[in-house]
Formats: C-alpha cells, structure tokens, sequence
C-alpha cells in the first residue's frame, strides 16, 4: 500500500499531460473540424476538393508519423519551417489529425439534414449562416453525437503516442518506473486512470444524449 | 381596396439543366387575391411557386413582388437578381407553407414560430409573443406550444407551419399542395384554416388538388400544363366551361 503512494506522484505528473493533450486537441479538433466540413461542403470546386486531398492525407497516414514529421522534418521545410517544442508539436499533429476525422463525422451529419430545412428556412428569410447557426448546426450535434463520443474514447488512449516526442505521458511514466522496479502496479494504475476517463466521457455524452432525446425526428 | 399589383411574372423562363420545367408564364396578382393554381403533376406548379421566393433562380424573365424587382432580364438577355440582402428584404413578403410541412424538429411548436422574427427581424421574446400567442389560438394549436413536432398529428404540423410563415408578418402567402400530404380526415381542418385567411383578404397563391376548396376559396384559378399557363379565369366558370381542350381534359380526369 504505501508504494502505492510511492508511484502516485510520478503518475499524476504524467496523467497530467496525458489529460493537457487530450483537452487541448479535443478544444481546438472540434471547431477546426466543423470549419473543415463547412469547406468541404463548399460550392467551390477547389475549396472543397483542397479539403478532401487534406483529409485524405490526414487520415491516410499514422497519427504518429505525422507527429514525427512536426517536430522533426518540419524545421528544414523551407521557407515555412519553424522548429516547435515537442509539446506544441504534438498539440498541433494532434488537432490536425483529429480535425479530419471530425470533418468527416460533421459532413456526415450536416448532409443528413434534410433539404426541406433548408428551404423553410430560407422561405422565412434566414441568411445561409442563421441557418446552419440555428437551425441545421443544433440538429447534427444530436446525429453526431455517439461517432463523436466514439472519436473522443479513440483520442483518450491516443494520447500515449506523445511518448515518441520523448514526453512524459500518464503510460511513458508507467512504464519507466515498471523498468526501474521491475513490478507491474504502474501499469495497473495508469490502465485505472484511462478507464475513468473514459467513463467519465462516456457519462458526460450519455448525459448530452438524454438532453437532446427530448425531441424526435 | 385598391389594385395594387403583389406579384408581377412576366415572360418567366426556368430550365433544370437542359429540361424547360416554366416555358414562358407571366401573370398578376393584386392584393386580395387568392390564385388556385391547379394542373396535373409535373407541369411546373410548384416550381413557378419557387421561383417567386427565390428557392429556385430563375434564367430569362421578370419578377416583380409589391412594386420592387427581384429580378428582370435586359436587353442582352441577361437575367439579373436583386442583390442578395436586398433580394432576401423582398422575399421576406412572402411566407410559404410546404407539403411536406418542413417544421424545425428541435424547436418546440412555439419555438417554431418565434424563430424567424427572433433571428431574421431580431425581435425580442417579449415583444413577439402577443403576436405567436394570437396566432397559436387562431390555428387552434395554443395548448400544443410546448410541444416537439414529431408529437403532432400531420393537419396540426400544417398549421404550425401556416403560422410560422404568418409570424413574419408577410403581405402574400405561397400554399404547394398543403394537404396533399394529409389522411383524408386532416384536411379539413387546414382548409379551414387557409380559407380563414382568404376570407381576411391575405393575398394567396394556393397549389391544390382540392377542386371543391379550389372553386369555393379563390378569386382566380391557374391552370397549368407542360410549363405553361394554358387557361385563366374565374374557378367556377373554368371548372364548369374550360376553354381549352388540356384544360377540360384535365377536369374530367380529376373531378
Ligand atoms: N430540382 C430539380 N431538378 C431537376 N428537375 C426538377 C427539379 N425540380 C423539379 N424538376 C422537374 O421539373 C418539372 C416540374 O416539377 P414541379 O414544379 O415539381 O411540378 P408540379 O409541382 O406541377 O408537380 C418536373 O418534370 C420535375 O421532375
Ligand atoms: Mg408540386
């Protein structure tokens, strides 16, 4: 018991960060998805075609290559270069990368919504933007709400690639003290940690479900 | 009450890609008109409907609503809008009730009805609620208006919907087919409620298969054929001595 104390601290530390990447990707993923899927739905051939060649690129290649190539290669990319510390690194693949799967999921969404909406909303005189604000957009947020749970779980567990930047996530701290004492508790203990995440995210989007189960289709 | 001229269609052309679905329509409506237009499926009913509220544009032709141009072709042939907040000002005249109701399936019957003159006219909650107040009891719907839509049978979605376009004040309403959608037994009751507002003299373009409510509701009648307006006139006189022969085939098949 009392090394349980022992490993707490060190864990903490790196759930921290473990929990600092996933809200900041998750802040900044959403809105820059549905911005991605507002574009991609554009009536502009190039502007949607752009997205999708973005989107593709995104989610055709690993999350952790893609990281790689931030902190590592893109410093020596000319002209737009710039050398980022890891932790804004893995932030910025993180958000990118989370970005494109969110886009798809709203583009799903935002197509699911009937052409009627549209059109009476129109007929009443609602701008394109009053429309999507207040109309289409609260609509999808209920059509999207389990794949965005689903993307939301994927991210907690994604998390742990950031150990590739050399950072000191909730899993990388496990598994230096798990080398160091030879006992597998860490391991443990961070597994206990990822699960009550996403408990706690899976209440948090069963609660969101029920808010917008008052109304039927 | 005046003649003042609601809508003006002169030389309407509407093509969807190289189909010509309106083939030249023009007429007028003067405020107080109510305007059956009937004709058989296909023919351009409800596209022309569209084209008036700018749901459809439209590539040759002039459009006049209250005296201001939404559109109008030149000399060169070009046809040209109205730019577009003006165009939405202008289309803002006209409600328009849908078959298929189209109500907004997250907002409650009452919110349903607040939404555009909140968010389009920017009206406060207060100050539009006498008005959806009245107009909740005009289409019998007050004790629904916390309702969801998907709560309601299919003649009360109709009437949440005639009230939301009449919440927006406008000076014309635009009825495609409103109860063709229904059960038999529904329609009466939105009929009703449309022949309620043609008796207050609420200008109205009505798209129906409801020959009865056709002849007993309107001032003029339309009928349409192939993109075109083939015959006009009084309802009663066209139902009981159409002039044309489409016309009268038309009747026989359907009365
Ligand atoms: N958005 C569209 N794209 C292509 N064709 C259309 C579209 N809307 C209507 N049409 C065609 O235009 C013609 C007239 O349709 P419509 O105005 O709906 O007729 P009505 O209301 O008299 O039944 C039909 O042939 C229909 O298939
Ligand atoms: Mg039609």
């Amino acid at each position: 018991m009392d090394y349980l104390w022992v490993l707490l601290p060190p864990l903490l530390q790196g759930a921290g960060v473990t929990l600092q990447v996933f809200f900041i990707t998750l802040v900044l993923s959403l809105p820059l998805g549905l911005a991605l899927a507002l574009l991609r739905l554009s009536r502009s051939a190039s502007v949607s075609g752009l997205v999708n060649g973005y989107i593709w690129l995104m989610r055709g290649t690993p999350l952790m290559l893609q990281m790689l190539f931030i902190y590592f290669a893109l410093p020596f990319v000319p002209y737009v270069g710039i050398r980022l510390p890891s932790f804004p690194a893995a932030i910025v693949a993180f958000s990118l990368n989370y970005a494109a799967y969110f886009a798809e999921i709203f583009r799903g969404g935002i197509q699911s919504i009937d052409r009627g909406q549209y059109e009476a909303a129109k007929a009443l005189g609602f701008s394109y933007a009053q429309t999507m604000r207040r109309i289409v957009l609260p609509q999808v947020v209920k059509r999207v709400l389990a794949p965005v749970s689903n993307e939301t779980i994927t991210l907690v567990k994604d998390t742990s690639l950031i150990y590739v930047l050399a950072m000191n996530d909730l899993l990388r701290a496990a598994r230096g003290i798990v080398q160091r004492d030879f006992t597998t508790m860490p391991f443990i203990v961070a597994a206990v940690f990822y699960l009550l995440m996403t408990l706690m995210l899976t209440v948090g989007f069963q609660w969101l479900e029920k808010k917008y189960s008052v109304y039927d289709e | 009450m005046t003649n003042k001229q609601m809508i003006s269609v002169r030389d309407l052309h509407k093509r969807f890609g190289t189909l010509a679905v309106l083939k030249g329509v023009s007429f007028e409506v003067a405020l107080g008109d109510v305007i059956a237009i009937i004709g058989p499926s296909g023919s351009g009913k409800s596209t022309l409907l569209r084209c008036l509220n700018r749901l459809e544009t439209i590539q040759r032709g002039h459009i006049e609503i209250a005296g201001e141009v939404l559109a109008t072709t030149g000399a060169d042939g070009v046809c040209r809008y109205a730019v577009d907040a003006e165009a939405r000002r202008i289309c803002r005249r006209m409600g328009m009730v849908f078959q298929q109701f189209n109500l907004f399936p997250h907002r409650t019957v009452l919110q349903n009805i607040i939404e555009a003159p909140m968010t389009v006219q920017g009206l406060s909650r207060a100050a539009i609620m006498p008005k959806a107040e009245e107009l909740l009891r005009k289409v019998g719907l007050f004790e629904k208006r916390d309702s969801y839509p998907a709560l309601l049978s299919g003649g009360q979605k109709q009437r949440v919907a005639i009230a939301r376009a009449l919440a927006m004040a406008p000076d014309i309403m635009l009825f495609d087919e409103p109860t063709s959608a229904l059960d038999p037994e529904l329609t009466g009751e939105v009929l009703r409620t449309i022949r309620q507002l043609a008796d207050e003299h609420v200008t109205m373009l009505v798209v129906t298969h409801e020959m009865s409510f056709a002849r007993d509701v309107s001032t003029r009648a339309l009928f349409m054929d192939d993109g075109e307006i083939v015959e006009a006139g009084a309802p009663a006189e066209m139902f009981s001595h159409p002039k044309h022969s489409r016309t009268q085939a038309f009747l026989e098949h359907i009365l």
